[in-house]
């Protein structure tokens, strides 16, 4: 058998626009992977705990509300202090292009913002699992 | 190995989870079968529930419940929330943990979601291993959460030392709780949804139905509670009813005699499938198959006869005839 590759989709801070976050994880179900779901209103304690416990290879964190540059990192940084660094964070929802670099520097490794074609997605998830 | 053992012995929350992808992935079945060797004289402390009944019953919003109570007594508890994986594409969509996430940032209290891999019976064939896992850590309380489709879903009664079946009103009239299968593994009935119209038909035909089973059993004592996990209504007392079910079982053997039972059923799986993967190998099944397709279907050979002296022929080998 070979291993299959976990991600965690969530909802990092207030927004409780999920749309796009249970959009993406039905069709990383189609792709193949097991998707485990949060729900909204996450804090990044909660999600960082989470990963680790489901142990994920992959993190997707959604937001529409603008707190990204604030509450993306944090994962990052958590991640890092329980030493669960290995697992890999990406990022998406209503992000300005002004804000990718910076996320990006900060360890968010891709970003994608509304209109990405799933399958973009999925060529990520590959090339990087 | 060997350390990998002593980080969950020390509860180690990253042990415990990527021990469980090992025994998921079945990637390196040697390091797990070591694995659970290793930590097999370290279980058997932990309470294992199985809670199961059909999509919608409120199993999940429950079990937030019920570990919102055991957290006040200070026990700890792990949740294995199993969900089903697409026949087609092999993914899923892991949900359960939705409704217990508030439980997320307490170290009292782990959860796994699992995937069926297409395992049969209403958990993953990796459940019976990861139970192990959570004993041997430590945890009081190791809680399945079965898929919940319905009347085969009997495995998780082979795994836990009591099972919750949770059912609701509006799903049927009484012959559907007559049926073989679920309604027969149940050891705590509970009604969720009690508010809705019909909890109290329900709940008298449950009684019926158990009445019938009870006065041919003189040992059962099945038990049904009321709940609404959403108004958090009746849960105190279901787990008072769980609590002294369990302490009956324990008191009159039953629970060692369950136990037994368990180990049993997983030597005879481990040995069905050891058996069967030395068989393949040496028949050669996989490759050979494709021909034996061909003659059976040309009606050259018919499907007994040929397997039969296949497998004749491979014990005469082994010098077994």
């Amino acid at each position: 058998m070979t291993k299959k590759i976990r991600i965690l989709i969530a909802k990092p801070g207030l927004d409780g626009h999920d749309r796009g976050a249970k959009y993406v994880a039905r069709a990383l179900k189609d792709a193949g992977y097991e998707v485990i779901y949060t729900g909204i209103r996450q804090t990044p304690d909660a999600i960082v705990k989470t990963a680790i416990q489901e142990d994920v290879d992959f993190i997707g964190l959604s937001l529409l509300s603008g707190a990204h540059n604030e509450l993306f990192p944090k994962v990052v940084d958590l991640l890092k202090l329980k030493n669960a660094d290995d697992i890999i964070i990406f990022g998406g929802g209503v992000i300005p292009e002004s804000d990718i670099p910076g996320l990006k520097e900060k360890g968010i490794r891709a970003v994608f913002t509304p209109g990405t074609p799933i399958k973009d997605i999925i060529a990520y998830i590959e090339s990087a699992k | 190995m060997q350390n990998l053992a002593n980080q969950i012995l020390k509860q180690d929350i990253r042990a415990i989870a990527r021990s469980i992808s090992l025994i998921e992935n079945e990637t390196d079945i040697s390091q797990k079968e070591a694995l659970i060797d290793t930590l097999h004289p370290h279980c058997g402390n932990a309470i294992v529930w199985g809670i199961t009944g059909p999509p919608g019953a409120g199993k999940s919003s429950l079990l937030d419940r019920f570990i919102e109570h055991l957290r006040q007594s200070n026990k700890k508890v792990a949740v294995i929330a199993v969900d089903p994986s697409s026949p087609f594409s092999g993914g899923a969509i892991l949900g359960d943990r939705l409704r217990m996430q508030k439980h997320a940032t307490d170290d009292g209290v782990f959860i796994r979601s699992m995937a069926s891999r297409g395992h049969l019976g209403g958990v993953a064939g990796a459940t019976a291993d990861a139970i192990k896992v959570f004993d041997a850590a430590g945890f009081d309380y190791v809680i399945i959460e079965t898929i919940g489709v319905g009347q085969t879903e009997i495995e998780v009664m082979e795994l836990s030392d009591i099972v919750l079946l949770v059912l609701v009103p509006g799903l049927g009239d009484e012959i559907q709780a007559m049926k073989a299968g679920v309604m027969e593994i149940g050891d705590i009935f509970i009604i969720n949804k009690k508010d809705l119209d019909g909890a109290d038909r329900l709940k008298s035909e449950i009684e019926y139905v158990l009445s019938l089973k009870d006065s041919m059993e003189s040992a059962s004592n099945h038990s049904i509670c009321m709940t609404s996990a959403t108004q958090n209504d009746g849960i105190g007392d279901a787990l008072a009813q769980i609590h002294s079910y369990f302490s009956s079982l324990h008191d009159d053997g039953r629970l060692a005699q369950k136990r037994k039972e368990r180990i049993e059923k997983e030597l005879k799986h481990i040995a069905t499938t050891k058996i069967m993967a030395s068989a393949n190998r040496f028949l050669n099944i996989d490759q050979r198959l494709n021909d034996w397709v061909e003659e059976v279907f040309q009606k050259k050979a018919s499907p007994y006869k040929l397997l039969n002296k296949k497998i004749g022929e491979f014990l005469q080998e082994l010098n077994w005839q």
